[in-house]
């Protein structure tokens, strides 16, 4: 009954919410919401009651489809990851004022339906609907709240994921037709005997889906335009989380489909991904917009993760599950700062920044906390994820390990040099009159550097809920 | 057999009606009365109660296919009359001849949904097309609708004429006009050494002049002018109604014979696929004009229910009837809002979010469903259309299929277009006036789209009931 629970209470929450109207309500009413999901969330997870975490009911009969909702490892850390996010999300930016605030939230809850649906299907042609559902609200929500270029970025955007999930469909028809029991269930669609061609095939249908949503070299163009104009709060929904589908989407679904394809491909693959990090971290070292170069340092960050999965060992498979959950902390973190800034000083510009550490000493200190956390410096979170990961590269083929590696040291330039040009330096003009941040933004801060911490010094929690996943993929070669 | 008496029936009640009142909406209502009378009659029908008994040589059989057909379609009708009623009584000076005019065609759509007999073929095509040439020339003072009208008359005379000589040469072969028959001793004729090339070029003729009425490219050049020309109202009929009955005439003729065009129609169908897709979506981009973007969209949508013809399965049959379901109903939605507007260009719509939210939100779900996107019925039209392709042809339907989704991701492009100009761009949409019914009319036909977009078994059941 989780599952549904899971669904259902933004959903339901959601659609109420387009008929509230006092700004001050729905606020409430949101964060309300979203931290009834985290409850759910916290009590699945904490007391693991058996026989709750999987729902299975019949859907669509004729055509073999079902819908079945499951909670494995993997699915119980992202579901943690959305829902912790979202009550982030609204409290760090309830400063914000939006027209329609109410259409506002409600979408945000609806996407966090679709998340949620996404992270728990386990029937192939659910998932494919909750993976269109989660992109529609975000549509609207960019397009409507985002920055000037908006519409043309959003469109830009949807058509890219649209066409990418548009193949992944025609990919699901076939591997469904090829399953012996005529279902969409994981287990039916793994034992598809499918021949080579078919596989290698089917295999790139699913993979640019996912590899736009990621995004991966060079599929990637759609993203810092899209993160720069969406409204910031629907940014860090948009790289906290939502990137994690394709993440999450290899793992739960490309790679136990067609596990020879994924070998065959993986050196093709990992080159990709190791090209996209090195190109987006020298681009981010050029940037002079805050959100354009936390965009570009995201994709930095996800093509090592995607590069880690097709190095296919358990170490490297740890590291990526660590590290989606610190992703997703530290890059709402960073924008959580970054919209601090921009409704203060009304600029993301670096040239029209400088000496904010003198009038806003936490915000500093607490920035450089998640900065160097994004730099993955032991003690931080990031640093476990990324050195298993590394490591399971390392394993599999030296030279990838040493190429991708550069990114690390390109990382800690990108990101100094934040820190530096905002917060240092002389005052200007924009900054000599800034106080320092509110109190709803200080302690959602804090307690992200406190997450940041812990999970740097104990990372045991993460891999132990992870460990049953990775086992079954090792196990699965 | 009750629909096709019964819509002929009304259509001259329809008539006789514009005699005894000059009320125009005394007039619409009757018509909506009719309308739901014709529809219990045909539901009825579909299980086994009976008005008419009529012997008919066999040369129409009624099965639960085509009498379900039916019942959707006369449905969509009922909730077009009751959505855009208003607008088809201030089109001309003789409402009562309009709908009239309606109910023959629609007695033409449920011959061709029934017939067994090419004979019978010929006279649906002609009781469904005559009253168009009509309705498309309403608007007499209108050069475009005078234009629209000639050209669909002389463009509509031309495949009748071709489809007369399809039928010829399979009845020179067979000596027959039943369906069934043909299947038998076509394939008997098929042998023969002169006959050989008949058989199959018969087919194809009548293959052609089906895609003239469908507006499958390249027999589409008529559409867009037909359309874009015709009064809003009509078009919104012809769009749908008429498409899905040329398509249920397609799968009559086809359901037994495409073995026999054997090779030719493996290559043939496909070209005709993607050539339709490929002119609707790629023109459709180009329109400035909402009315005009939805004609060539209308082409493009017809690409994907001619899938039903490339696969010729069970699903595809099932398919076709939930594409109808889906893409007449996003259809008349959409015209009905567009009719209130009073710009037609994409500009036309900017900032109606604010002016009308319920016209704007309704339409969006119209949009979505026709573009395809998942919890609307629009989606399952989609899926089963590419369903039927991939379980009758496997790998080899695979690339048609790829083919397929792309250009559904250059639909979303014109579509969202729309989407566009009524939620992100600042502007004054122009409506005419707007009654509460209409509003509340649309909200119920928007719900229908979602429900049958999360479970399409409410409208596929009923076949096997």
């Amino acid at each position: 009954m989780i599952p549904v629970l899971l669904i259902l209470i933004p959903l339901l929450s959601g659609l109420f919410l387009f008929f509230l109207k006092e700004e001050k309500a729905v606020k409430n009413f949101a964060l309300i919401a979203a931290l009834i999901s985290l409850a759910v969330v916290v009590y699945a997870i904490a007391l693991n009651p058996s026989g709750q975490l999987t729902y299975d009911t019949a859907w669509l009969p004729a055509i073999g489809s079902r819908f079945s909702l499951g909670i494995d490892g993997m699915g119980k850390m992202l579901i943690l990851l959305t829902a912790i996010s979202f009550p982030i999300v609204f409290i760090s930016t309830s400063g914000n004022t939006y027209k329609n605030t109410a259409a506002f939230y409600a979408l945000m809850l609806l996407t966090q339906c679709g998340l949620m649906g996404v992270f728990l299907a386990t029937d192939a042609l659910l998932f494919y609907f909750f993976w269109e559902l989660a992109l529609i609200p975000v549509y609207f929500l960019c397009s409507i709240w985002g920055g000037e270029k908006r519409i043309a970025v959003t469109f830009k955007f949807f058509i890219y994921t649209f066409v990418g999930s548009l193949l992944m469909l025609a990919g699901i028809l076939f591997l469904h037709y090829k399953s012996e029991d005529g279902s969409f269930a994981i287990k039916a669609l793994t034992s598809a005997h499918l021949d080579n061609f078919e596989q290698n095939f089917l295999f790139w249908l699913f993979f640019i889906a996912f590899a736009i949503k990621m995004p991966i070299f060079p599929l990637h163009t759609w993203q810092p335009d899209a993160y720069e104009q969406a409204p910031t709060a629907v940014t860090m929904i948009l790289s906290g989380v939502m990137v994690k589908m394709g993440i999450f989407a290899v793992i739960r679904w490309l790679v136990p489909l067609f596990p020879q394809a994924a070998a065959g491909y993986a050196n093709l693959v990992m080159i990709l991904s190791i090209t996209g990090m090195i190109y987006a971290s020298l681009i981010a070292i050029k940037q002079d917009d805050i959100k354009r170069l936390i965009a570009y340092s995201s994709i930095a960050h996800i093509g090592l993760m995607c590069a880690a999965i097709f190095a296919h060992n358990q170490i490297g498979l740890e590291g990526v599950m660590i590290q989606m959950f610190n992703h997703g902390i530290n890059v709402i973190g960073l924008w959580i700062v970054a919209n601090a800034i921009e409704q203060q000083l009304h600029t993301r510009k670096f040239s029209e920044l400088g000496g904010l550490a003198q009038t806003s000493p936490v915000l500093a200190i607490l920035l450089v906390v998640m900065a160097l956390a994004n730099v993955a410096l032991p003690l931080t979170n990031a640093f476990v994820g990324e050195f298993l990961m590394f490591n399971g590269l390392f394993q599999f083929n030296v030279w990838m390990a040493a190429v991708a590696g550069i990114s690390i040291i390109l990382a800690a330039v990108y990101t100094l040099n934040m820190i530096q040009k905002i917060f240092y330096g002389k005052t200007v003009a924009a900054t000599e009159h800034a106080v320092d941040i509110s109190n709803s933004v200080k302690w959602t801060l804090i307690f992200l550097v406190i997450v940041v911490l812990i999970l740097g010094v104990y990372p045991q929690p993460l891999i132990n809920l992870t460990k049953d996943t990775v086992n079954a993929i090792v196990a699965n070669r | 057999m009750n629909a096709i008496i019964i819509s002929a029936l009304c259509g001259v009640v329809m008539m006789f009606s514009g005699i005894f009142t000059h009320n125009k909406t005394t007039i619409k209502n009757i018509a909506i009365a009719a309308m739901l009378v014709l529809l219990v009659a045909n539901i009825l029908n579909t299980y086994g109660i009976y008005s008419f008994r009529i012997d008919v040589n066999n040369m129409l059989r009624f099965q639960v296919f085509g009498l379900y057909f039916n019942s959707i379609v006369f449905l969509a009708t009922l909730i077009y009359l009751i959505l855009s009623g208003d607008d088809i009584i201030n089109v001309g000076i003789n409402p009562a001849e309009y709908f009239a005019l309606i109910f023959f065609v629609l007695c033409g759509v449920s011959i061709l949904s029934c017939f067994n007999n090419t004979l019978m073929l010929f006279l649906g095509i002609e009781i469904l097309s005559i009253p168009l040439y009509i309705l498309t020339g309403t608007d007499k003072r209108n050069l475009k609708s005078n234009e629209a009208s000639l050209k669909y008359f002389l463009m509509g005379c031309f495949s009748t004429g071709i489809l007369l000589m399809g039928i010829t040469l399979l009845y020179g072969v067979t000596g027959d006009f039943s369906i069934d028959q043909l299947a038998v001793k076509g394939s008997v004729a098929a042998g023969m050494t002169n006959s050989g090339i008949i058989v199959p070029l018969g087919l194809i003729f009548i293959f052609i002049a089906l895609s003239f009425k469908v507006s499958a490219a390249p027999f589409h050049f008529w559409t867009p002018d037909v359309y874009d020309g015709s009064p809003s109202v009509f078009t919104s009929f012809m769009a749908t109604i008429v498409k899905a009955a040329g398509f249920i005439a397609f799968i009559r003729v086809f359901e037994t014979r495409v073995p026999e065009l054997g090779a030719s129609a493996r290559i043939i169908i496909p070209l005709v696929i993607i050539c339709t897709l490929l002119v609707g979506n790629i023109t459709a981009v180009f329109q400035q004009s909402v009315k005009r973007m939805l004609a060539y969209s209308s082409i493009a949508q017809a690409g994907f229910m001619l899938f039903a013809l490339y696969s010729f399965n069970d699903i595809a049959k099932e398919g076709i009837l939930l594409y109808t379901f889906a893409y007449s109903f996003a259809t008349i939605g959409i015209f009905a809002v567009l009719i209130k507007m009073k710009d037609y260009t994409f500009e036309g719509f900017n900032g109606l979010s604010k002016k009308e939210p319920v016209l704007a939100a309704t339409t969006t779900v119209f949009l979505l469903s026709l573009a395809g996107i998942p919890l609307t019925a629009g989606f399952f039209g989609k899926y089963y259309m590419l369903l039927s392709a991939i379980k009758a042809n496997g790998q080899y339907a695979l690339w048609l299929v790829i083919i397929a989704v792309l250009f559904a991701a250059v639909s979303v492009y014109y579509y969202f277009r729309v989407i566009q100009s009524m939620y992100f761009k600042d502007g004054d949409a122009e409506t005419t006036e707007i009654k509460p019914a209409f509003k509340i009319a649309l909200i119920i036909l928007a719900a229908l789209i979602i429900l049958v977009g999360i479970f399409p078994s409410l409208v596929l059941n009923w076949l096997y009931f």
